[in-house]
Protein backbone atom coordinates (compact mmCIF):
# COMPACT_ATOMS: atom_id res chain seq x y z
CA UNK A 1 0.00 0.00 0.00
CA UNK A 2 1.62 3.79 -1.18
CA UNK A 3 0.11 6.69 0.96
CA UNK A 4 0.58 10.12 0.48
CA UNK A 5 -0.78 13.37 2.47
CA UNK A 6 -1.28 16.31 0.69
CA UNK A 7 -3.00 19.55 0.97
CA UNK A 8 -6.42 20.73 -1.10
CA UNK A 9 -5.05 24.47 -2.32
CA UNK A 10 -7.69 25.16 -4.43
CA UNK A 11 -10.02 27.73 -3.12
CA UNK A 12 -13.07 26.45 -3.62
CA UNK A 13 -11.83 22.72 -1.85
CA UNK A 14 -13.08 20.00 -3.41
CA UNK A 15 -16.84 20.84 -5.37
CA UNK A 16 -18.00 19.11 -8.24
CA UNK A 17 -15.67 19.92 -11.01
CA UNK A 18 -12.38 18.70 -9.16
CA UNK A 19 -14.33 15.77 -7.96
CA UNK A 20 -15.05 14.55 -11.16
CA UNK A 21 -11.66 15.23 -12.10
CA UNK A 22 -9.90 12.75 -9.57
CA UNK A 23 -12.41 9.71 -10.32
CA UNK A 24 -12.07 10.27 -14.24
CA UNK A 25 -8.15 10.09 -13.55
CA UNK A 26 -8.57 7.36 -10.48
CA UNK A 27 -10.29 4.87 -12.70
CA UNK A 28 -7.63 5.15 -15.20
CA UNK A 29 -6.08 2.83 -12.29
CA UNK A 30 -6.08 -1.09 -11.64
CA UNK A 31 -5.72 -0.28 -7.95
CA UNK A 32 -8.07 0.63 -5.43
CA UNK A 33 -7.58 4.21 -4.41
CA UNK A 34 -9.08 5.80 -1.36
CA UNK A 35 -8.85 9.30 -0.09
CA UNK A 36 -9.73 9.95 3.60
CA UNK A 37 -10.63 13.52 5.76
CA UNK A 38 -10.56 12.69 9.63
CA UNK A 39 -12.39 9.74 10.15
CA UNK A 40 -13.84 9.53 6.61
CA UNK A 41 -12.18 7.15 4.50
CA UNK A 42 -14.27 7.10 0.65
CA UNK A 43 -13.55 5.50 -2.41
CA UNK A 44 -11.41 7.90 -4.84
CA UNK A 45 -13.42 6.27 -8.01
CA UNK A 46 -16.92 7.15 -6.15
CA UNK A 47 -18.29 10.56 -6.97
CA UNK A 48 -20.50 11.24 -4.37
CA UNK A 49 -18.64 10.05 -1.98
CA UNK A 50 -15.81 12.50 -2.94
CA UNK A 51 -18.39 15.31 -3.13
CA UNK A 52 -20.11 14.12 0.19
CA UNK A 53 -16.48 14.37 2.35
CA UNK A 54 -16.65 18.41 1.89
CA UNK A 55 -12.75 19.09 1.60
CA UNK A 56 -12.64 22.32 2.13
CA UNK A 57 -9.58 25.15 0.70
CA UNK A 58 -6.10 23.81 3.21
CA UNK A 59 -7.61 20.90 4.53
CA UNK A 60 -4.85 18.02 4.50
CA UNK A 61 -6.10 14.67 2.97
CA UNK A 62 -4.34 10.80 2.91
CA UNK A 63 -4.67 9.54 -0.46
CA UNK A 64 -3.51 5.68 -0.02
CA UNK A 65 -3.98 2.85 -2.61
CA UNK A 66 -3.18 -0.76 -3.23
CA UNK A 67 -2.65 -2.98 -6.45
CA UNK A 68 -0.48 -2.66 -9.55
CA UNK A 69 -0.16 0.59 -9.74
CA UNK A 70 -0.25 1.93 -6.79
CA UNK A 71 2.77 4.24 -6.71
CA UNK A 72 2.00 6.10 -10.40
CA UNK A 73 -2.24 6.37 -8.42
CA UNK A 74 -1.15 7.95 -5.51
CA UNK A 75 1.56 10.18 -7.63
CA UNK A 76 -0.91 11.13 -10.30
CA UNK A 77 -3.99 12.52 -8.10
CA UNK A 78 -1.23 13.96 -5.58
CA UNK A 79 0.06 15.71 -8.65
CA UNK A 80 -3.42 16.91 -9.82
CA UNK A 81 -3.92 18.59 -6.18
CA UNK A 82 -0.93 19.73 -6.06
CA UNK A 83 -1.74 21.54 -9.23
CA UNK A 84 -5.22 23.06 -8.13
CA UNK A 85 -7.23 20.66 -10.74
CA UNK A 86 -5.75 23.14 -13.05
CA UNK A 87 -7.86 26.20 -11.66
CA UNK B 1 -14.02 4.49 12.97
CA UNK B 2 -13.39 6.30 16.04
CA UNK B 3 -14.43 8.61 18.41
CA UNK B 4 -16.30 11.90 17.22
CA UNK B 5 -13.93 14.79 17.17
CA UNK B 6 -14.69 17.12 19.66
CA UNK B 7 -17.98 17.56 20.91
CA UNK B 8 -18.20 20.68 22.67
CA UNK B 9 -21.25 22.24 25.00
CA UNK B 10 -22.38 24.49 21.95
CA UNK B 11 -22.20 21.19 19.61
CA UNK B 12 -25.00 20.54 22.54
CA UNK B 13 -27.10 23.07 22.15
CA UNK B 14 -26.77 23.09 18.23
CA UNK B 15 -28.08 19.48 18.21
CA UNK B 16 -31.06 19.29 15.78
CA UNK B 17 -33.37 17.10 17.41
CA UNK B 18 -36.85 17.27 17.05
CA UNK B 19 -40.40 16.47 18.80
CA UNK B 20 -39.80 13.65 21.44
CA UNK B 21 -36.19 14.03 21.40
CA UNK B 22 -36.08 17.86 21.75
CA UNK B 23 -33.96 19.16 24.18
CA UNK B 24 -34.99 22.54 24.88
CA UNK B 25 -31.64 23.63 26.07
CA UNK B 26 -30.81 27.64 26.38
CA UNK B 27 -27.87 28.96 27.50
CA UNK B 28 -28.05 31.71 30.36
CA UNK B 29 -24.38 32.21 31.33
CA UNK B 30 -20.64 31.57 30.98
CA UNK B 31 -21.24 31.73 27.19
CA UNK B 32 -17.08 31.93 27.31
CA UNK B 33 -17.27 28.08 28.57
CA UNK B 34 -19.38 27.13 25.23
CA UNK B 35 -16.13 25.76 24.00
CA UNK B 36 -15.20 22.57 26.95
CA UNK B 37 -15.85 19.59 25.43
CA UNK B 38 -17.76 17.11 26.79
CA UNK B 39 -16.00 13.59 26.85
CA UNK B 40 -18.18 11.31 28.60
CA UNK B 41 -21.93 10.17 27.37
CA UNK B 42 -23.05 10.44 30.60
CA UNK B 43 -25.07 12.89 33.08
CA UNK B 44 -24.05 12.92 37.00
CA UNK B 45 -26.57 14.86 39.79
CA UNK B 46 -24.52 16.31 41.99
CA UNK B 47 -25.78 15.96 44.99
CA UNK B 48 -23.56 15.58 47.65
CA UNK B 49 -21.05 17.41 45.92
CA UNK B 50 -22.75 20.57 46.42
CA UNK B 51 -22.37 20.11 50.22
CA UNK B 52 -18.22 19.89 49.91
CA UNK B 53 -18.42 16.18 49.89
CA UNK B 54 -15.95 15.63 46.22
CA UNK B 55 -15.06 11.67 46.28
CA UNK B 56 -15.58 10.08 43.12
CA UNK B 57 -17.07 12.85 42.43
CA UNK B 58 -17.62 12.84 38.58
CA UNK B 59 -16.53 16.31 37.36
CA UNK B 60 -15.93 15.03 33.72
CA UNK B 61 -19.69 14.67 32.50
CA UNK B 62 -22.52 16.66 32.57
CA UNK B 63 -24.04 18.09 36.06
CA UNK B 64 -27.49 18.07 36.10
CA UNK B 65 -29.47 20.20 38.60
CA UNK B 66 -32.59 18.67 39.40
CA UNK B 67 -35.53 19.45 42.11
CA UNK B 68 -33.30 18.37 45.04
CA UNK B 69 -30.20 20.25 43.82
CA UNK B 70 -32.35 23.92 43.33
CA UNK B 71 -33.72 23.10 47.05
CA UNK B 72 -30.31 22.93 48.45
CA UNK B 73 -29.16 25.99 46.33
CA UNK B 74 -32.04 27.68 48.10
CA UNK B 75 -30.93 26.73 51.50
CA UNK B 76 -27.65 28.21 50.51
CA UNK B 77 -28.28 31.14 49.50
CA UNK B 78 -30.73 31.94 52.37
CA UNK B 79 -27.28 31.26 54.61
CA UNK B 80 -25.19 33.15 52.01
CA UNK B 81 -22.56 30.12 51.82
CA UNK B 82 -21.02 29.58 48.91
CA UNK B 83 -17.58 28.22 49.64
CA UNK B 84 -18.83 25.01 48.38
CA UNK B 85 -20.63 26.16 45.22
CA UNK B 86 -16.86 27.83 44.90
CA UNK B 87 -15.14 24.79 45.16
CA UNK B 88 -17.72 22.65 42.71
CA UNK B 89 -16.60 24.89 39.63
CA UNK B 90 -13.34 25.07 40.25
CA UNK B 91 -13.56 21.39 39.26
CA UNK B 92 -13.85 22.65 35.62
CA UNK B 93 -17.10 20.46 35.09
CA UNK B 94 -18.42 20.97 31.54
CA UNK B 95 -21.56 22.79 31.61
CA UNK B 96 -24.56 22.99 34.63
CA UNK B 97 -27.72 22.31 33.47
CA UNK B 98 -31.08 23.22 35.18
CA UNK B 99 -34.01 21.23 34.47
CA UNK B 100 -38.10 22.60 34.80
CA UNK B 101 -36.50 25.75 33.78
CA UNK B 102 -35.35 26.64 36.57
CA UNK B 103 -33.41 30.06 36.79
CA UNK B 104 -30.65 30.15 39.43
CA UNK B 105 -30.16 33.05 41.03
CA UNK B 106 -27.46 36.14 40.52
CA UNK B 107 -24.82 35.12 43.10
CA UNK B 108 -25.02 31.44 41.47
CA UNK B 109 -24.32 33.21 37.91
CA UNK B 110 -21.58 35.33 39.21
CA UNK B 111 -19.98 32.56 40.30
CA UNK B 112 -20.27 30.55 37.13
CA UNK B 113 -19.36 33.60 35.35
CA UNK B 114 -16.13 34.10 37.19
CA UNK B 115 -15.02 29.91 36.42
CA UNK B 116 -15.96 30.07 32.91
CA UNK B 117 -19.14 27.42 33.00
CA UNK B 118 -22.02 27.50 30.88
CA UNK B 119 -25.19 27.32 32.51
CA UNK B 120 -28.02 25.70 30.75
CA UNK B 121 -31.57 25.73 31.35
CA UNK B 122 -34.20 23.16 30.09
CA UNK B 123 -38.21 23.52 30.67
CA UNK B 124 -38.01 19.85 30.71
CA UNK B 125 -38.66 17.89 34.01
CA UNK B 126 -35.18 15.93 35.23
CA UNK B 127 -36.55 12.29 33.99
CA UNK B 128 -37.54 13.07 30.43
CA UNK B 129 -34.33 15.35 30.63
CA UNK B 130 -32.05 12.71 31.41
CA UNK B 131 -33.85 10.41 28.87
CA UNK B 132 -33.31 12.52 25.98
CA UNK B 133 -29.86 13.44 26.93
CA UNK B 134 -28.78 9.75 27.25
CA UNK B 135 -29.92 8.74 23.63
CA UNK B 136 -28.81 11.80 22.12
CA UNK B 137 -24.95 11.58 23.95
CA UNK B 138 -25.37 7.89 22.92
CA UNK B 139 -25.86 8.75 19.22
CA UNK B 140 -22.90 11.22 19.13
CA UNK B 141 -20.28 8.84 21.06
CA UNK B 142 -21.60 5.73 19.40
CA UNK B 143 -18.78 3.85 16.96
CA UNK B 144 -18.89 5.61 13.15
CA UNK B 145 -17.32 4.59 9.85
CA UNK B 146 -17.90 6.05 6.62
CA UNK B 147 -18.33 3.12 3.98
CA UNK B 148 -18.17 3.07 0.71
CA UNK B 149 -21.86 0.92 -1.09
CA UNK B 150 -24.77 2.67 -1.80
CA UNK B 151 -27.73 2.20 1.22
CA UNK B 152 -31.64 1.52 -0.09
CA UNK B 153 -34.53 0.19 1.69
CA UNK B 154 -36.13 -2.60 0.20
CA UNK B 155 -39.67 -3.67 1.76
CA UNK B 156 -39.11 -2.03 4.97
CA UNK B 157 -35.63 -3.15 5.24
CA UNK B 158 -32.35 -2.11 4.92
CA UNK B 159 -30.18 -3.19 2.14
CA UNK B 160 -26.41 -2.01 2.07
CA UNK B 161 -25.20 -2.28 -1.14
CA UNK B 162 -21.56 -2.96 -1.51
CA UNK B 163 -18.73 -3.75 -4.02
CA UNK B 164 -16.21 -2.25 -6.53
CA UNK B 165 -16.78 1.49 -8.83
CA UNK B 166 -18.39 0.55 -11.08
CA UNK B 167 -20.22 -2.66 -10.57
CA UNK B 168 -23.59 -1.85 -10.53
CA UNK B 169 -24.86 -0.52 -7.24
CA UNK B 170 -25.70 2.86 -8.47
CA UNK B 171 -28.33 1.48 -11.35
CA UNK B 172 -29.00 -1.29 -9.41
CA UNK B 173 -30.89 1.27 -6.27
CA UNK B 174 -32.61 3.05 -9.45
CA UNK B 175 -34.12 -0.11 -10.33
CA UNK B 176 -35.07 -0.76 -6.75
CA UNK B 177 -36.46 2.97 -6.66
CA UNK B 178 -38.23 2.40 -10.03
CA UNK B 179 -39.78 -0.66 -7.92
CA UNK B 180 -41.02 1.27 -5.41
CA UNK B 181 -37.72 0.77 -2.59
CA UNK B 182 -36.55 3.90 -0.97
CA UNK B 183 -32.88 5.48 -1.20
CA UNK B 184 -31.46 6.40 2.06
CA UNK B 185 -27.87 6.97 0.14
CA UNK B 186 -25.44 7.09 -2.48
CA UNK B 187 -21.75 6.23 -2.10
CA UNK B 188 -21.04 6.78 1.14
CA UNK B 189 -22.67 5.95 4.07
CA UNK B 190 -22.59 7.12 7.51
CA UNK B 191 -22.77 3.88 9.93
CA UNK B 192 -23.01 4.16 13.55
CA UNK B 193 -23.43 1.76 15.49
CA UNK B 194 -25.96 2.45 18.68
CA UNK B 195 -26.75 0.17 21.89
CA UNK B 196 -23.53 -2.05 20.50
CA UNK B 197 -26.05 -4.30 18.51
CA UNK B 198 -27.59 -2.25 16.54
CA UNK B 199 -26.60 -0.14 12.78
CA UNK B 200 -27.78 3.31 11.40
CA UNK B 201 -27.07 4.33 8.21
CA UNK B 202 -27.43 7.65 6.76
CA UNK B 203 -25.86 10.10 4.38
CA UNK B 204 -22.94 11.52 5.65
CA UNK B 205 -23.61 14.96 4.52
CA UNK B 206 -27.84 15.15 4.91
CA UNK B 207 -27.90 18.49 2.77
CA UNK B 208 -26.03 16.45 -0.03
CA UNK B 209 -27.65 13.16 0.09
CA UNK B 210 -30.45 11.39 -2.05
CA UNK B 211 -28.91 12.32 -5.34
CA UNK B 212 -27.68 9.41 -7.39
CA UNK B 213 -24.96 9.44 -9.75
CA UNK B 214 -25.71 7.11 -12.94
CA UNK B 215 -22.89 6.80 -15.35
CA UNK B 216 -24.06 8.26 -18.64
CA UNK B 217 -26.49 10.20 -17.19
CA UNK B 218 -24.99 12.18 -14.27
CA UNK B 219 -25.78 12.98 -10.86
CA UNK B 220 -29.79 12.68 -10.01
CA UNK B 221 -31.96 14.10 -7.38
CA UNK B 222 -33.85 11.09 -6.74
CA UNK B 223 -36.62 13.18 -4.20
CA UNK B 224 -37.11 14.96 -7.09
CA UNK B 225 -37.30 12.45 -9.64
CA UNK B 226 -39.33 10.19 -8.01
CA UNK B 227 -41.06 12.02 -5.32
CA UNK B 228 -40.74 11.80 -1.36
CA UNK B 229 -41.98 8.65 -1.37
CA UNK B 230 -38.30 7.35 -2.78
CA UNK B 231 -36.14 8.90 -0.67
CA UNK B 232 -35.59 7.71 3.65
CA UNK B 233 -33.50 9.92 5.86
CA UNK B 234 -32.08 7.33 8.19
CA UNK B 235 -32.42 3.68 8.43
CA UNK B 236 -31.19 0.70 10.48
CA UNK B 237 -29.01 -2.37 8.36
CA UNK B 238 -29.81 -5.35 8.44
CA UNK B 239 -28.32 -6.65 5.51
CA UNK B 240 -25.45 -6.93 3.07
CA UNK B 241 -25.23 -7.33 -0.62
CA UNK B 242 -21.66 -7.62 -2.33
CA UNK B 243 -22.25 -7.39 -5.85
CA UNK B 244 -18.79 -8.58 -7.44
CA UNK B 245 -18.26 -9.00 -11.34
CA UNK B 246 -19.53 -12.88 -12.12
CA UNK B 247 -16.04 -15.04 -11.46
CA UNK B 248 -16.55 -18.51 -13.38
CA UNK B 249 -13.42 -19.54 -10.97
CA UNK B 250 -15.53 -19.08 -7.68
CA UNK B 251 -18.03 -21.12 -6.47
CA UNK B 252 -21.04 -18.99 -5.75
CA UNK B 253 -24.21 -20.27 -2.99
CA UNK B 254 -26.45 -22.48 -5.21
CA UNK B 255 -28.46 -24.08 -2.62
CA UNK B 256 -29.08 -20.84 0.18
CA UNK B 257 -27.76 -23.31 3.24
CA UNK B 258 -24.79 -20.95 4.61
CA UNK B 259 -25.85 -18.37 6.15
CA UNK B 260 -22.84 -15.52 5.52
CA UNK B 261 -22.02 -13.32 7.71
CA UNK B 262 -20.34 -9.80 7.49
CA UNK B 263 -18.94 -7.64 10.27
CA UNK B 264 -19.41 -3.75 10.45
CA UNK B 265 -18.41 -2.06 14.00
CA UNK B 266 -18.40 -5.21 15.92
CA UNK B 267 -21.67 -6.25 14.77
CA UNK B 268 -22.83 -9.28 12.70
CA UNK B 269 -25.20 -8.65 9.72
CA UNK B 270 -26.73 -11.29 6.79
CA UNK B 271 -24.78 -11.03 3.86
CA UNK B 272 -24.84 -12.21 0.50
CA UNK B 273 -22.54 -12.38 -2.49
CA UNK B 274 -24.24 -11.27 -5.22
CA UNK B 275 -22.32 -12.02 -9.08
CA UNK B 276 -22.69 -9.59 -11.17
CA UNK B 277 -22.85 -10.49 -15.06
CA UNK B 278 -25.56 -9.41 -18.17
CA UNK B 279 -28.74 -10.75 -18.21
CA UNK B 280 -28.71 -11.03 -14.34
CA UNK B 281 -31.36 -8.29 -12.98
CA UNK B 282 -29.88 -7.45 -9.87
CA UNK B 283 -32.64 -5.53 -8.54
CA UNK B 284 -34.79 -8.30 -8.93
CA UNK B 285 -32.40 -10.88 -6.96
CA UNK B 286 -31.62 -8.27 -4.41
CA UNK B 287 -35.63 -7.92 -3.61
CA UNK B 288 -35.57 -11.44 -4.04
CA UNK B 289 -33.34 -11.65 -1.14
CA UNK B 290 -34.57 -9.57 0.99
CA UNK B 291 -37.90 -11.30 0.76
CA UNK B 292 -36.53 -15.06 1.45
CA UNK B 293 -34.87 -13.12 4.58
CA UNK B 294 -37.96 -12.10 5.81
CA UNK B 295 -39.48 -15.59 5.57
CA UNK B 296 -36.13 -17.23 7.56
CA UNK B 297 -37.07 -14.58 10.30
CA UNK B 298 -40.60 -15.63 10.51
CA UNK B 299 -39.58 -19.26 10.55
CA UNK B 300 -39.41 -20.38 7.25
CA UNK B 301 -36.37 -21.50 5.90
CA UNK B 302 -36.85 -22.45 2.03
CA UNK B 303 -33.88 -24.13 1.55
CA UNK B 304 -33.78 -26.03 4.68
CA UNK B 305 -37.59 -26.88 3.74
CA UNK B 306 -36.81 -28.17 0.40
CA UNK B 307 -33.83 -30.12 1.57
CA UNK B 308 -35.95 -32.14 4.26
CA UNK B 309 -39.07 -32.46 2.18
CA UNK B 310 -36.59 -34.45 -0.85
CA UNK B 311 -35.24 -36.59 2.10
CA UNK B 312 -38.58 -37.27 3.47
CA UNK B 313 -39.68 -37.92 -0.42
CA UNK B 314 -36.45 -40.47 -0.92
CA UNK B 315 -37.01 -42.37 2.03
CA UNK B 316 -40.93 -43.24 1.18
CA UNK B 317 -39.81 -43.81 -2.21
CA UNK B 318 -37.30 -46.43 -1.01
CA UNK B 319 -40.18 -47.98 1.41
CA UNK B 320 -42.28 -48.14 -1.52
CA UNK B 321 -39.64 -50.04 -3.49
CA UNK B 322 -38.88 -52.14 -0.56
CA UNK B 323 -42.48 -53.26 -0.37
CA UNK B 324 -42.94 -53.65 -3.68
CA UNK B 325 -40.06 -55.74 -4.18
CA UNK B 326 -41.60 -58.03 -1.03
CA UNK B 327 -44.81 -57.96 -2.89
CA UNK B 328 -43.43 -59.73 -5.81
CA UNK B 329 -41.08 -61.93 -3.86
CA UNK B 330 -37.80 -60.49 -4.89
CA UNK B 331 -35.48 -60.67 -2.09
CA UNK B 332 -35.08 -57.24 -0.22
CA UNK B 333 -31.71 -55.54 -0.42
Amino acid sequence: MVEKVVTVKNRAGIHARPAGMIVTLANKFESQIFIEKDNDKINAKSIMGLITLGVLCNTPIKISATGPDEQKAVDAIALLIDNRFEE
Amino acid sequence: MGMPKSFTVLDLLDLDLKDHNALQLVCISGRKGLTRSITQPDINRPGLALSGFFEDFNSRRIQLFGNGETSYLKLLSQKNYWDDIEKFFSQQVPCCIFSNAFHPEPKFLEITERHGCPVLVSELNSSDFTVRIIRALDDVFAPQRTIHGVFVEVSGMGVLIRGDSGVGKSEAALELIERGHRLVCDDAVDIRCVSGNTLLGKPVNPALGHHLEVRGIGIINVAQLFGVAAIQYQKEIEMVMELEIWDPQKEYERLGKHDKTTEILGVKLPSMEIPVKPGRNIAIIIETAVMNHRLKKMGIHSSQEFQENVIQWLESENARNVYLRKTKGEPAQ
